[in-house]
């Protein structure tokens, strides 16, 4: 009986710190959702701290900058005719790939987060830049939009190590 | 995501042992199971549906376990979540929407010729790559040395080593191999901001804020290897570092750039270090006699609640009387202390004036409504300025700042044109000794030393004017302007009871920039324009009537309409200016091609803006002078000089040797 109860009274305990440390930090970020989203699906979200949640989204966004590399690149054959827009739209997500990325997981471990904030924001600046270059007509929408939301998030995070 | 249903089956049958063998079950039950048998299977079955819930939830941490998160699927916050996004950072989303919203703009795209010309003339900057911090800047044997945080091996923030440039006059310069290497465990994460202090047999000892292999910061020291050497090449680090760790109750994270020393009235050398304690921006003291080992003292030099962590802090004297630097040791009666230091939260510098005490290292602000970090508090500049560093310069008897000036455009035109940062050109930093409640700072007189051709001018500007100022080239320029409102303007101004008193509700940041026309502003230059005023860059005074009838004059810059391009930041700059009795409106504007600093009434307050037109470059950058007021004239005399290059060198001895005979 006792350690029927014992064994309860941990399940519990278990259950409510494993979830709290993500979602109280995702409260403070401008989509609650999408950051729990994000961090649930990392193995290391349940057991980061504050500059460990930042370290998995920054690594999201190197994630998704890859990924609309990839779609820029299968674009140039199928949509030719937006050449110059995707030259663009490749430079902007080399740039979070190679600048951005890097300086926001040496600035974020090395706890100088000022200079990880600059970088988690340059990712969406550069993502919007990409989008607006297609005056309406972009075949990156989704993927634009989803990196301005990610760079949100981890701004917010980052400004939390501030 | 799997159900907690089809869970159920598998937790019972893990459960089975507990209800089927009696021999594993709790000792209890045994005892109490038969006189309560139903209390029993309550229990149990409230265990199982526990333990369901836990698996469960296992479960679903696994199924979600993937990459392909659907970030598309929710674009809207829930209610419960807000962003705690304390403090103003330029490059922000919201900006940026606002622009590429605008579905009418042309599709832009920074060509080399664009980027080129951003590169300055006369500031101080390295041949590529990244620039911060200021460091250890002083004096020796005929050199002033600079040196600077830097990355060697990109155009943003990382692998940070200390670069170093000497010059005679703080103008011209050399670059100079790197001082120092992140090659210690000590200072294997980065070779941080520091501070140079001169002891008595003139010997110079340098200390810095290493990261360590396990980024822990701590603080180091390190000397010049050969005193001989007025370059000072070569520095070596103490064999006993770090000789400083965080201290209790310090995070590892929060221990940064170490100040000059000062002598204490005990005789010993007294720095200070910014931290933070929770929210409150701190300044630790430590006493020392040999830069080795250092006593730390229970009292902190100041704090302030609500400023977070306090960067590259800076603690000097200034003569309430003479307008002259003075040395970091000398104190007295007719001296005050400023207490400065860098807002990690908001990337402004602050400043506050105060009192010091040496008796326990501890400092009080003149007026603590506007103490050090508070938003309202002092500024060096109210633009894009962070990380200053002043200097006192025993060869002229002034302290000199520096001030790192950063870029406000994206990371994609640093990484395509090289290079990322400038310093702001050195200013001297006196107390106004006419006000007593605000430093005064001005360009150091050697950059007069550039000026090559000028024109003087005289006008009268009528309401709504703008005039081309025929200069010739004008992305270097130096000039200097008084200005006037004509009296029947102010007095008709002052004397309409009906006139709205606006002075308490304008600032330069929030009242829309220099096309929001007042009564008595505003007015002054436009610099980088292009002739068709597409792209422009207006530097100007506002004088607006304050609720006691009184005058309240603001100094602006407003880079809102600097570029056409659609990934930098634009913002409008500026804070009131204290104009006295019988004074005249003055500004001072260094233009530089991508950088504007404007001085207002000799100093008092200081605006640095970063600027990338597209079109308003090379040839087509053009110098007008303006009067937006509604109804006031006024009266512009000036002058405008062409600003030479100062020509900076990459190392070489022979460089050396051409500087070393100016």
């Amino acid at each position: 009986m006792k350690m029927v109860v014992v064994m309860m009274i941990m399940m519990v305990m278990a259950m409510v710190s494993e979830a709290s440390m993500i979602e109280q930090t995702c409260k403070e970020t401008p989509d609650f959702n999408l950051c729990v989203s994000l961090l649930d699906s990392d193995p290391r979200g349940s057991s980061a701290d504050t500059s460990g949640l930042a370290l998995i989204l920054v690594d999201k966004i190197k994630g998704l900058a890859t990924k609309t590399l990839k779609e820029i690149n299968t674009l140039y054959k199928k949509r030719p005719e937006l050449k110059q827009a995707l030259d663009e739209c490749s430079r902007r997500y080399n740039t979070i790939l190679k600048a951005d990325v890097p300086e926001a997981i040496e600035a974020i471990s090395k706890g100088v987060p000022k200079f990880g904030e600059d970088g988690v924001i340059d990712a969406g600046v550069e993502a919007a830049v990409c989008e607006g270059d297609f005056k309406g007509k972009s075949p990156l929408t989704s993927l634009t939009k989803s990196m301005q939301k990610v760079s949100n998030v981890a701004r917010a995070i980052v400004r939390m190590l501030l | 995501m799997a159900s907690s249903d089809a869970l159920l089956p598998i937790s019972a049958r893990e459960e089975d042992p507990l209800l089927s063998d009696g021999s594993r079950s709790d000792p209890n039950a045994e005892t109490h199971g038969r006189r309560r048998p139903v209390k029993g299977l309550l229990a149990v079955t409230f265990g199982l549906f526990f333990i369901a819930f836990y698996v469960a939830l296992i479960a679903t941490h696994d199924g979600s376990r993937s990459n392909d998160v659907k970030f598309e699927s929710d674009g809207t916050a829930t209610t419960a979540s807000r962003a705690r996004l304390a403090g103003v950072s330029e490059k922000s989303n919201d900006q940026l929407w606002k622009l590429s919203g605008d579905r009418n703009t042309v599709a832009f795209s920074w060509n080399n010729s664009m980027l080129s010309w951003q590169r300055t003339g006369f500031h101080f900057q390295p041949g590529q790559n990244w620039m911060n911090d200021p460091n250890g800047p002083l004096f020796y044997k005929g050199w002033y040395h600079f040196f600077y945080q830097y990355n060697p091996n990109a155009a943003v923030w990382g692998d940070i080593v200390w670069g170093h440039a000497v010059s005679k006059d703080l103008i011209h310069w050399v670059h100079l191999p790197l001082a120092m290497v992140a090659d210690q465990w000590y200072d294997a994460n980065g070779v941080w901001t520091g501070s140079a202090t001169f002891l008595e047999d003139g010997s110079i000892v340098m200390l810095y804020t290493g990261s360590t292999d396990k980024s822990v910061q701590v603080q180091n020291l390190a000397y010049p290897e050969d005193l001989n050497d007025p370059l000072l090449l070569k520095w070596v680090k103490f064999s006993g570092n770090p000789v400083l760790v965080p201290p209790p109750g310090i995070l590892p994270k929060d221990f940064r750039d170490p100040t000059t020393a000062w002598k204490t009235s005990a005789g010993k050398w007294r720095i200070t270090i910014g931290s933070k304690i929770n929210r409150t921006g701190i300044s630790l003291v430590y006493d020392t006699t040999d830069f080795k080992t250092y006593e730390k003292l229970d009292t902190l030099l100041h704090k302030v609640p609500n400023t977070g962590m306090w960067e590259c802090v800076d603690f000097y004297p200034v003569s309430k009387t003479l307008v002259k630097g003075l040395d970091t040791s000398v104190n007295g009666p007719d001296v005050k202390h400023i207490v400065k230091a860098s807002m990690d939260d908001t990337r402004i510098d602050h400043y506050a004036i105060g009192t010091y005490f040496d008796s326990n290292g501890t400092w009080i602000p003149d007026d603590p409504t506007i103490d050090v970090g508070i938003s309202t508090s002092l500024r060096y500049d109210y633009g894009k300025f962070y990380a200053s560093k002043t200097f006192y310069d025993q060869n002229k008897g002034r302290r000199i700042l520096w001030g790192w000036i950063g870029e406000s455009d994206s990371e994609s035109a640093d990484v395509q044109k090289g290079w990322s940062s400038l310093q702001g050109i050195p200013r001297t930093v006196v107390l106004d000794t006419k006000t007593g409640k605000n430093l005064v700072q001005w360009p150091v007189d050697e950059v007069k030393s550039l000026r090559l051709s000028s024109k003087k001018f005289d006008m009268e500007v009528g309401p709504g004017s703008f005039v081309n100022i025929d200069v010739g080239s004008a992305a270097q320029l130096d000039i200097e302007a008084e200005f006037e409102i004509k009296k029947e303007s102010l007095d008709k101004i002052l004397g309409d009871a009906s006139a709205a008193a606006e002075a308490e509700e304008f600032s330069c940041q929030k009242s829309g920039g220099s096309t929001v026309r007042g009564a008595l502003g505003p007015f002054g230059f436009s610099v980088l324009a292009h002739e068709s005023l597409s792209e422009q860059t207006p530097v100007y005074f506002y004088v607006a009537k304050g609720k006691d009838s009184k005058l309240k004059t603001f100094f602006c810059t407003d880079s809102s309409r600097s570029s056409f391009a659609n990934d930098v930041v634009k913002p409008v700059y500026g804070s009131s200016v204290p104009v006295l009795e019988g004074e005249k409106l003055t500004m001072r504007i260094l233009v530089d091609h991508s950088i504007v600093e404007a001085f207002g009434q000799g100093g008092r307050t200081c605006t640095t803006s970063r600027v990338y037109p597209t079109k308003a470059i090379y040839g087509a950058a053009k110098l007008f002078l303006f009067n937006n007021a509604i109804d006031a004239t006024i009266t512009a005399s000036f002058n405008v000089w062409q600003m030479n290059s100062a020509f900076i060198h990459p190392y070489s001895e022979e460089a050396v040797r051409a500087l070393s005979r100016t």
